[in-house]
């Protein structure tokens, strides 16, 4: 039994980071179709200014601070890089693919390849006991971090103007455009977004794993993108489901089968998940063709 | 008439830049700042080896890239099982090097047959218009990094970080020892001439056609009753085969299957040396391995030579390491000379004529479906080629 729950919360810690992560991408790419290849770079430039930081100010101002890097890193990138390729969506692409490259390496040049240990604060080293399992308080942190995200995401895209903007971008750009409205500054705003989550998800990734490293970043990335592709482009619950899928399923298959083994259940899901969704839509065509 | 004689010797290109490859290990020219010694000596010849090599990757992978407009983030994987499958053969089921080879390319193309279906059915499932490129670019990058993930965690079999030292027993002996790197170039070359030779061929025949149709409109193609499934998925697995090939290739050269084959920056290095090139030309890729992987040496000594060390941080770190540099390049590439050099000799000569503006604008939206070589008044210059 207390393994069963350690378990579950720690795999639920686990999916509240690849949330974290793919909320993130997910907002960039439906509304600006640009699949962001700097995110991880983000996320690792998140993890080292906490990092940075931690020990000098108190921890909740080190990931305010690393929430901060993201965000301005992000919408720096957005206005000086993205922009002007506003016609040449590949491109767009692209330059995230050299800043994804440049990024972590020159974090690997100030701090060196080695990852560093991350000392949380005393509050969050600890464990809590609960129904005879001593669960890591910081796998809670992380879980109520990604649930407030969620419930924050879900009130700015439905309630607020600026959201609505982004919904419609979304569904149609050219018609958002059309109604005279500036989609430009809701692009920057969400790509600060996105950047403050992948700063946000650094610093707590780093407390989770109690060290951050150059290349953290870039190989969490890989499975925001399994939790994208799982959860649907642009659907924030969906991504939230998916990401609480992989990170359960990693952790139990770590553990009753073999460790490592992990990694491979999570793209093996991807790949039944794609081939039961292009079957669906085969019998769909097979059913309207009949009818 | 005139142009009939252009053609001529635009046809004649790859025969001499053959002859001027095949006599580079007999001269003793040494070229500063390129190469340590002479072009003849076993250093020289190790990193021209390696050029070749990656510039036969980079043909290889923007078949997937510049002919079909399919962003695959996971070409390192093929080129890995094409490394680690002939190593292991030979270390753990004794096999001689040859059979070895056949075996890896055989695994190479099974797996890419199977990965490659599954990639591809993902496209266009996720929703809108071109979410299928996209989609693609993260399925791939993920089987990939699974890849990658085996290779870290079982390193009894693959050596881990270490990689595997190449078994040299298994291997005829003259491709063994220093002495022997002359072999390893030809080798390297002929891969390359392989690859070169398929692609262009291929890209010059009805199927070449085809590819053209479905990457300038998949809905389109589908239309005309082309599947578009059927030749994405045969491109998705030639490249997949011809990627292990060069793992194997990778595997001589470099004396052992090192882990760095199973990484996304492999797959992201391939990609630079396309779109700086030039991405869905002939030259552009070759150009563009050859360029980067130069590039990449050249770099790596500046990095840790004195001159270096005795710089300011701010720049000391960027030039200490080569990923920035190439990152910021690339950035660069993208921006100030979209379709890489390739494009280059074109776009100086229209600025010559004066008629800068007009086409750019034309260019730009090719550029975005992929389309970068030729003019749009003038028949595809491969096309032409090949019917003549």
């Amino acid at each position: 039994m207390s393994t069963l729950v350690l378990l579950t919360l720690t795999g639920l810690g686990l999916g509240a980071l690849y949330f974290l992560i793919a909320s993130g991408l997910s907002l960039i790419f439906g509304l600006m179709d640009v699949l962001n290849f700097a995110h991880g770079a983000l996320v690792t430039a998140g993890a080292y200014a906490a990092w940075r930081l931690t020990g000098h100010l108190p921890f909740a101002l080190a990931v305010a601070a690393a929430v901060a890097t993201g965000a301005v890193l992000a919408a720096l990138i957005e206005t000086v890089l993205i922009r002007p390729l506003y016609s040449r969506p590949k491109d767009q692409i692209l330059v995230t693919v050299g800043l994804g490259l440049a990024l972590p390496a020159l974090v690997q040049g100030i701090w060196g390849a080695d990852a560093r240990q991350l000392q949380p604060p005393r509050q969050l080293a600890g464990t809590v006991s609960l129904l005879g399992a001593k669960v890591p308080t910081d796998r809670f942190v992380l879980i109520a971090a990604a649930l407030a995200v969620l419930a924050a995401l879900k009130l700015f895209l439905g309630r607020t103007r600026y959201g609505l903007v982004v919904r419609a971008g979304v569904e149609d750009r050219a018609m958002v455009t059309a109604l005279g409205i500036d989609v430009r500054r809701a692009f920057t705003l969400v790509f600060a977004i996105g950047g403050a989550l992948a700063g946000l998800a650094g610093a707590l990734g780093g407390v989770y794993f109690g060290s951050v490293s150059p290349d953290q970043g870039t190989s969490l990335l890989v499975f925001g993108f399994v939790v994208v592709v799982i959860g649907g482009m642009g659907r924030t619950d969906g991504v939230a489901l998916a990401a609480a899928a992989v990170g359960l399923i990693q952790q139990f298959t770590n553990y009753y089968a073999a460790s490592g083994l992990g990694d491979f259940a999570a793209v093996a899901i991807l790949a039944v998940v794609l081939l039961a969704r292009g079957n669906r839509d085969g019998i769909q065509r097979l059913i309207r063709r009949t009818a | 008439m005139k142009r009939d004689g252009k053609l001529k010797i635009k046809n004649l290109i790859p025969a001499a830049v053959l002859a001027v490859l095949l006599t580079l290990p007999y001269s003793t020219l040494s070229i500063p700042g390129v190469f340590d010694g002479a072009v003849n000596t076993p250093g020289s010849l190790q990193l021209l080896a390696l050029c070749l090599l990656f510039a036969g990757l980079a043909v290889g992978y923007d078949l997937l890239f510049g002919r079909l407009g399919l962003m695959s983030f996971g070409h390192a994987l093929y080129v890995a099982i094409g490394a680690y499958s002939a190593e292991l053969a030979m270390k753990d089921m004794h096999l001689p090097l040859a059979t070895a080879a056949v075996l890896a390319i055989v695994i190479g193309a099974a797996v890419s047959t199977l990965l490659g279906a599954v990639s591809l059915k993902g496209v266009g499932k996720l929703g809108g218009e071109n979410l299928g490129t996209v989609g693609f670019a993260m399925v791939t990058l993920a089987f990939a990094q699974a890849g990658s993930i085996l290779v870290g965690r079982d390193p009894k079999t693959t050596g881990g970080e270490e990689g595997l030292p190449l078994s040299t027993e298994k291997v005829p002996a003259a491709f063994v020892g220093v002495v022997n790197t002359v072999n390893l170039y030809w080798l390297a070359l002929a891969y390359l001439v392989l690859v070169c030779g398929v692609v262009w061929w291929l890209t010059g025949s009805r199927v070449g056609r085809v590819w053209q149709a479905i990457r300038d409109n998949e809905r389109r193609a589908e239309v005309l009753g082309l599947n578009p499934f059927r030749y994405q998925l045969g491109a998705f697995v030639l490249a997949g085969t011809l990627g292990a090939a060069g793992g194997v290739v990778h595997l001589l050269v470099t004396a052992g299957a090192t882990p760095e084959t199973t990484t996304t920056d492999f797959t992201l290095a391939l990609l630079v040396m396309v779109v700086l090139g030039g991405s869905g030309t002939r030259w552009g890729p070759v150009l563009g391995g050859v360029l980067y992987t130069l590039l990449d040496h050249r770099l790596g000594a500046v990095a840790t030579s004195d001159s270096v060390a005795g710089l300011p941080a701010v720049l000391r770190i960027p030039l200490s390491q080569p990923l920035v540099l190439l990152g910021v390049l690339f950035v660069l590439v993208v921006y100030a000379v979209p379709g890489g050099l390739a494009a280059l000799p074109n776009r100086v000569r229209r600025l010559r004529r004066g008629g800068g503006a007009g086409p750019r604008r034309q260019r730009s939206e090719q550029h975005r479906l992929g389309v970068v070589e030729g003019e749009p008044d003038r028949p595809h210059p491969d096309r032409v080629a090949s019917e003549l």
